[in-house]
């Protein structure tokens, strides 16, 4: 249990953490006046690849190519595009690699496909290998013997 | 016969062991430009103020080999490409052009002031717009223009002696044959 005397300072921490989260890197000032139209292009950064910092999308990047992309997004929205016109003329400019989802196409079958065809031959190969071991002999009969030995061990136990 | 089934998946193991080590020793910064073999996007900058050089526009790029040079004068590596940039100004076969990326106005003309002016003409992308249609993502971005006015290469990072040698010049001689 925590003790009363640190129970307030963790309260605090972790309501301030809390209370932190919702930083965003999108600015007030880029946001849309309409609504819907604003979610769209939130929806849409996401899938943008931040080619600065190439783990985050767009909707997440501090870096300033991030912030032009979202300004791009936002007016091309503006104008009328579609999402997938919007993503189609990022890719003509910065190859697929800007997207965060590449496209299925022969040179990314590996990455959508292997790790799952991997699992496949991995299980393939322990079935068949479980099959073809030599079956386990049910208990064959002792020979009296042995039911002897046993009977003296087991009465010898008890 | 058994023996040699036993050995696939260790095989198969060593050689997607061996795919994985070739991608990963490079280097993921270095992204492939979506550009090349393809014409310059069209775009007309206006000229830096007080630089001595006029604007450029896309349609200038035809009729000679160009280096379009993408720089900042918040950009360091910049300057460490700046003495190769002036010396490429004096070779014959290669026009440089500039593009002053998302700097404020007076800015890029001190850069050039402090450091040289190696370019016959520069545009200045004060809103980052003709990098976007370029595909750049930092600077400092070169890239060389064949005389159809067609990206043929794109340099990302400040150029070294080693790739002025071995991959810059020997470009700009083919191109220009």
């Amino acid at each position: 249990m925590i003790r009363r005397p640190y129970r307030l300072r963790l309260a605090v921490i972790a309501v301030t953490t809390l209370l932190s989260l919702p930083a965003l890197a999108v600015l007030p000032s880029e946001m849309l006046s309409d609504p819907a139209l604003e979610a769209r292009a939130r929806v849409l950064s996401k899938e943008v690849r931040c080619q600065v910092c190439q783990n985050q999308n767009i909707d997440d990047s501090a870096a300033p190519l991030a912030a032009d992309l979202r300004r791009l997004i936002r007016e091309r929205i503006t104008a009328g595009d579609t999402d997938a016109e919007i993503l189609d003329f990022l890719v003509k400019r910065y190859g697929i690699y800007i997207l965060m989802r590449p496209p299925v196409e022969p040179s990314t079958w590996p990455l959508w496909f292997g790790p799952a065809a991997l699992l496949a031959i991995a299980s393939l190969a322990l079935i068949v290998a479980a099959r073809r071991r030599a079956p386990v002999n049910p208990a064959a009969d002792l020979t009296p013997e042995d039911e002897t030995t046993l009977r003296d061990i087991l009465e010898r136990r008890s | 016969m058994r023996r040699l089934l036993y050995l696939l998946p260790l095989l198969a193991f060593l050689a997607i062991a061996a795919w994985f080590a070739a991608g990963l020793s490079r280097d993921p910064s270095r992204i492939p430009s979506a550009l090349i073999d393809r014409p310059m996007p069209a775009f007309a900058l206006p000229a830096v103020a007080d630089s001595g050089v006029p604007g450029m526009a896309t349609a200038d790029l035809r009729g000679h080999v160009t280096l379009v040079n993408v720089f900042a004068s918040w950009c360091v590596p910049c300057r460490s490409e700046h003495p190769i940039l002036l010396r490429l100004a004096h070779e014959p076969n290669v026009v440089l052009y500039g593009i002053d990326y998302k700097d404020p106005p007076a800015d890029g003309a001190k850069f050039l002031h402090e450091f040289g002016n190696p370019y016959a003409a520069i545009g200045a992308d004060t809103d980052g717009r003709a990098g976007i249609d370029l595909g750049v993502y930092g600077v400092p971005e070169t890239f060389v223009v064949d005389r159809d006015g067609r990206i043929r290469h794109k340099q990302v990072g400040p150029i070294t002696p080693q790739t002025l040698q071995e991959t810059i010049l020997p470009l700009i001689a083919q191109l220009s044959k």
